[in-house]
């Protein structure tokens, strides 16, 4: 008899997604909605999607969805948790969208206390438009807006989102995670079950932050990119637990 | 020994090898033909030498893989 070990999840419909090969947004997906298939909430979930390379997230995730303006969604999720108190409500946001032109919302969300769970993927760039420069670009980072590497002096510095909202007291529940090893993605799942089991019993904000790969943007392989997340993502946004309720 | 059974739906892959790569006993390998994506498909080799450590499937991100165990009834 075969008994299975690992099968993939029906929280993903079974449809090819637009990412590209190797890109860990479809790791990211699949933690969340095997999550929520495990706690038994697939029916009841609500996400609220991006723009980013993410945008089609309700055309793979197995949960109703509602697609929101660019860096829009805490707001959304702030009206449709407020609305279904009892519902698992979540966010997923890459970097452009939550950290550069949402910021706001995100900040603002967390500061209220909202209670929904957020999913950051920072691949240190914009994949969708063609590898821009992010908030989160390394210094020295290539990109097509920074093709000598980012200059801090003209262009700031990366934000650490987690270190950021983690001062906030409405966000009890902060999270980095690195989609980089087999034992990083079983590290980041126990983190989304945690943010859920957090709002679940709606003490608050709760927020994971998967460090993330874009191979095409970065111009490198998909296992290059991995060892890049490794070796130059993780000295800046080094994972952890950042704020956890007692 | 338990013996474990590591399933690939080639049309589902696409091909990155972030499986190849993490697969502590080296038994994935790229196929030599191509897939209805364009892609070269992941194949799994030495199937017997499979410890079900589930480390290819966790890095799939296209859920290509599945894992069995063989167990008597
Ligand atoms: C209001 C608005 N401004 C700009 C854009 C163009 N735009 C689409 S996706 C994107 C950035 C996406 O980057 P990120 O959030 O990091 O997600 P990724 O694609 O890397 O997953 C931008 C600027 C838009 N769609 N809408
Ligand atoms: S461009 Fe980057 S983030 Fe977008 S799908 Fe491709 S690898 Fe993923
Ligand atoms: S990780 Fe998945 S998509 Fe990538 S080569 Fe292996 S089976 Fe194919």
């Amino acid at each position: 008899m075969l008994k299975p070990i690992f099968e993939y999840t029906k929280g993903m419909l079974r449809v090819e997604t637009n990412f590209c090969p190797g890109c860990t947004h479809g790791i990211s997906h699949r933690l969340i909605t095997e999550t929520l298939d495990e706690m038994g909430k697939l029916g009841e979930a609500i996400g609220c999607g991006p723009i980013g390379c993410a945008v089609m997230a309700h055309k793979f995730m197995n949960v109703d969805m509602c697609e929101c303006a660019h860096g829009r969604a805490p707001a959304v999720a702030s009206g449709v948790k407020r609305v279904h108190p009892d519902n698992l409500v979540f966010t997923y946001q890459g970097d452009g969208d939550l950290a550069s032109i949402g910021t706001a919302e995100i900040i603002h969300a967390a500061a209220r206390g909202e209670c929904f769970s957020t999913f950051f993927v920072n691949n240190a760039i914009y994949g969708m438009t063609g590898g821009q420069m992010a908030p989160t670009t390394l210094p020295g980072q290539r990109s097509t807006t920074s093709q000598t590497g980012r200059d801090t002096g003209k262009s700031g510095f990366p934000i650490r989102v987690c270190e950021l909202l983690s001062t906030l007291d409405g966000a009890v529940y902060v999270e980095r995670v690195a989609l980089n090893s087999p034992a990083g993605v079983a590290k980041a799942k126990k983190a989304v079950r945690r943010a859920f089991d957090v709002q679940e019993k709606k003490l608050g904000f709760s927020f994971v932050e998967f460090v993330s790969a874009c191979p095409t943007n970065w111009g490198l392989s998909p296992v290059a990119a991995v060892d890049f997340i490794k070796e130059k993502m993780l000295p800046y946004y080094p994972p952890g637990v950042f704020k956890s309720p007692q | 020994m338990a013996r474990f059974l590591v399933r690939i739906d080639e049309n589902a892959c696409k091909g990155c090898e972030l499986c190849r790569n993490f697969c502590p006993k080296k038994l994935i390998t790229v196929s030599a033909h191509i897939n209805d994506k364009g892609y070269s498909p992941a194949e799994i080799s030495r199937e017997e030498e499979c410890i079900g450590c589930m480390s290819c499937a966790l890095m799939c991100p296209d859920g290509a893989i599945s894992i069995y165990e063989e167990v008597s009834e």
